[in-house]
C-alpha cells in the first residue's frame, strides 16, 4: 500500500508514545479495540483543573495507520480543551494521514479512544466529587 | 559484511529466475521462433526440440516418463485441470471429492466450482501442527468418492502433508489423487516412483523460473488415467490442453526442473535449511513469546512461519519495509480474517494477526540473514514497547481475561 509522508512520519516517529499513571484522578484511560481484530488503542489524557489537556500519551497493538493515528491524535488534543477534544472526529485524523479507504477503521478507532479516555476522566472525577461529599 | 537492501525473503510468492534458467531461454526469444506443431519445416522441429527436451528436465524432476507431462500456463491452470477434469471424466462412477482446508485457493475454488456442478467436497481439517490425519482421509472416503487433492506442502507455513500414506490409501480405493506439488519441487524429494499418485501440479516460478507455465503430470500406466480438457481448441498436449505451446517458456520450465534436481542433490538445499536453522533459533534467543506456526519436522526447509506475539503483522512489515515477507494478517476493513490456513490449524485469531511469513531461496545469504535477525529483533522490542498488550502482560493482566468490544 502507498501511505502518505505525514502517516510514515507518525509510524516511523510516533509522538507520545508511552504511559501514565492508570490510577491517577486527572488521568483518563481509553481502551479500545480488540486484539482479535488485529488493532487495539490505549489512549490517555492528562487534564487539569481548567480542563485542559496536559498531556497526552499513547500505546497502540494495530498496523501501521493505527499507529500513526494513534500519534497523530495525542499531537491534535494536547494542550486543548476538554470540549476540543470532545468535538474531534476521525474525518480529520483520516484527512490528515490521507489514509487509504480501507484503513479508515484505524482513524474511528482513535476517535474512539479520545471518547473512552474523556469518559474515564469524568467517571474518576465524578467517584472524586462524591467521595469529597461523604 | 554489508548487504544490498532490499532483501528478499518471500519465496514462497515467487522466485527468482535463475541465470542459467535465463541463458537457456534466450536463444528462444531472440531466434528460434518457430511453431512445436509446424511439422513440415526446420524452423517448427527446432522448437518441438526444445520442448521435448523441457519435457524430458521436467519428466526427470518427477520420476515420470515424458509422456507424462502435460503444459500448463501455471499451476493455477493444471490444479484446475486436473481437478475439474479428472472429476468430470469420472462423475459417472461418483460425485464425492476430498481434499482439505488448507489447499491453494486453485484447489479450493475449482472444488467450490465443481459444487455447483452437483459434486460433494469434503474439507478435511488438518491437526495443530498442519497435517492432515490419515484416520480423518480414512474416515472421509464413499463409495463415490472419485478424486483426491492434497498438497505436497503448504505455501504459508511450509508443512509437509503425508501424500505417500493418502496415495496408497487412494490406489486401494481406485480414488484419482491429485498432488499440488508447487511449494515442494526442488525442496525436498519427491518423485512419482514412491508416491502413488496420478495428477501433480508444477509450476515453475517457484522453482526459479519464469512465471506462466506450468506443468501437470497425467499418469499413463494401468489403469491410465483420464481427464477431460478445461481449454479447447488445436489438440495439443495429446487433446488435454490445446494451445500453441510457449516454447522459450517450456524450455526455462524444464531448465528450472533441471537445476532444482542438481541443487537438491548437491547440497544446495542444505545450505538454505541451515540458514534457515539459525534464523529460527537466534530469533528465540532474542526474543521471548515467539510461535512457530506449524509442524518443526515436517516442514520445508526454507519456510518459517512466526508469530510475533503483541506485534500486529501489518506494522511489522512495516518496521521491515527494507526485507520482503508476508503477513497472515489482513488488517483491512474489507477482511479482518486473518488467513484461513493459521486459522485452520487452530492458531488464535489473535496470533494469526502477529504472523510473518518468511521464505528463504537459493540466492539468500549469510549476511542477509544476520541483517534479517537483527533487524527482527530490534524493531519487535520497538513494536512491543508501543503495544498495549505487550504492557498488560508485562503487568500480568491475562489478556483473554478482557472483555474486548468488537468492532
Ligand atoms: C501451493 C500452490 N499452488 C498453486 C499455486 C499457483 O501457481 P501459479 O502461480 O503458477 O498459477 C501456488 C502459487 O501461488 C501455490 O503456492
Amino acid at each position: 500500500m502507498a501511505y502518505s509522508d505525514k502517516l510514515l512520519d507518525h509510524y516511523e516517529n510516533p509522538r507520545n508514545m508511552g504511559s501514565m499513571d492508570k490510577n491517577a484522578d486527572d488521568v483518563g484511560t481509553g481502551l479500545v479495540g480488540a486484539p482479535a481484530c488485529g488493532d487495539v488503542m490505549k489512549l490517555q489524557l492528562l487534564i487539569n483543573d481548567d480542563g485542559i489537556i496536559e498531556d497526552a500519551k499513547f500505546k497502540t497493538f494495530g498496523c501501521g495507520s493505527a499507529i500513526a493515528s494513534s500519534s497523530l491524535v495525542t499531537e491534535m488534543v494536547k494542550g486543548k480543551s476538554v470540549e476540543f477534544a470532545e468535538q474531534l472526529e476521525n474525518g480529520a485524523i483520516a484527512q490528515e494521514l490521507a489514509l487509504p479507504p480501507v484503513k479508515i477503521h484505524c482513524s474511528v478507532l482513535a476517535e474512539d479512544a479520545i471518547k473512552a479516555a474523556l469518559a474515564d476522566y469524568r467517571r474518576k472525577q465524578a467517584a472524586k466529587a462524591a467521595a469529597n461529599q461523604a | 559484511m554489508t548487504v544490498k537492501l532490499p532483501i528478499y525473503m518471500d519465496n514462497h510468492a515467487t522466485t527468482q529466475v535463475d541465470p542459467r534458467v535465463l541463458d537457456a531461454m534466450l536463444p528462444y526469444l531472440q531466434g528460434v521462433f518457430g511453431n512445436a506443431a509446424s511439422r513440415n519445416h526446420s524452423f517448427g522441429w527446432a522448437a518441438r526440440e526444445a520442448v521435448e527436451r523441457g519435457r524430458e528436465q521436467v519428466a526427470d524432476l518427477l520420476g515420470a516418463s515424458p509422456k507424462e507431462i502435460v503444459f500448463t500456463s501455471g499451476a493455477t491452470e493444471s490444479d484446475n485441470l486436473a481437478i475439474l477434469g479428472g472429476a468430470r471424466f469420472s462423475q459417472k462412477k461418483g460425485k464425492h471429492i476430498i481434499t482439505t482446508a488448507i489447499e491453494h485457493k486453485a484447489v479450493l475454488d475449482s472444488c467450490h466450482q465443481l459444487e455447483k456442478e452437483g459434486f460433494e467436497v469434503t474439507y478435511l481439517p488438518v491437526d495443530d501442527q498442519g497435517r492432515v490425519r490419515i484416520e480423518d482421509f480414512q474416515a472421509a472416503i464413499r463409495p463415490d468418492t472419485v478424486l483426491a487433492s492434497v498438497m505436497l506442502a503448504n505455501n504459508e507455513i511450509g508443512v509437509i502433508e503425508p501424500v505417500a500414506e493418502i496415495g496408497a490409501i487412494c490406489r486401494e480405493h481406485g480414488i484419482l489423487f491429485h498432488i499440488d506439488a508447487v511449494q515442494g519441487l526442488g525442496r525436498i524429494p519427491f518423485s512419482v516412483q514412491s508416491v502413488p499418485c496420478d495428477m501433480v501440479s508444477v509450476s515453475a516460478h517457484k522453482m526459479y523460473g519464469p512465471k506462466g507455465v506450468g506443468a501437470l503430470y497425467v499418469r499413463r500406466g494401468r489403469p491410465r488415467v483420464r481427464i477431460e480438457p478445461i481449454i479447447h481448441g488445436g489438440g495439443h498436449e495429446r487433446g488435454m490442453r490445446s494451445g500453441t505451446l510457449a516454447v522459450h517458456q517450456i524450455v526455462g520450465l524444464g531448465m528450472a526442473a533441471q537445476v532444482a534436481k542438481e541443487e537438491l542433490e548437491s547440497g544446495g538445499v542444505d545450505r538454505i535449511r541451515a540458514m534457515r536453522d539459525r534464523m529460527w533459533a537466534r530469533l528465540q534467543e532474542n526474543l521471548p513469546e515467539l510461535y512457530l506456526n506449524g509442524s518443526w519436522e515436517q516442514r520445508l526447509p526454507n519456510n518459517l512461519n512466526i508469530s510475533f506475539a503483541y506485534v500486529e503483522g501489518e506494522a511489522m512489515m512495516m518496521a521491515i519495509k527494507d526485507v520482503a515477507v508476508s503477513s497472515g494478517s489482513a488488517c483491512t476493513s474489507a477482511s479482518l480474517e486473518p488467513s484461513y490456513v493459521l486459522r485452520a490449524l487452530g492458531v488464535d485469531v489473535e496470533l494469526a494477526h502477529t504472523s510473518i511469513r518468511f521464505g528463504l531461496g537459493r540466492f539468500t545469504t549469510d549476511a542477509e540473514v544476520d541483517y534479517v535477525i537483527d533487524l527482527v529483533t530490534d524493531k519487535v522490542r520497538w513494536l512491543r514497547d508501543m503495544s498495549p498488550l505487550w504492557e498488560m502482560v508485562q503487568e500480568g493482566i491475562d489478556i483473554k481475561s478482557i472483555e474486548w468490544a468488537a468492532h
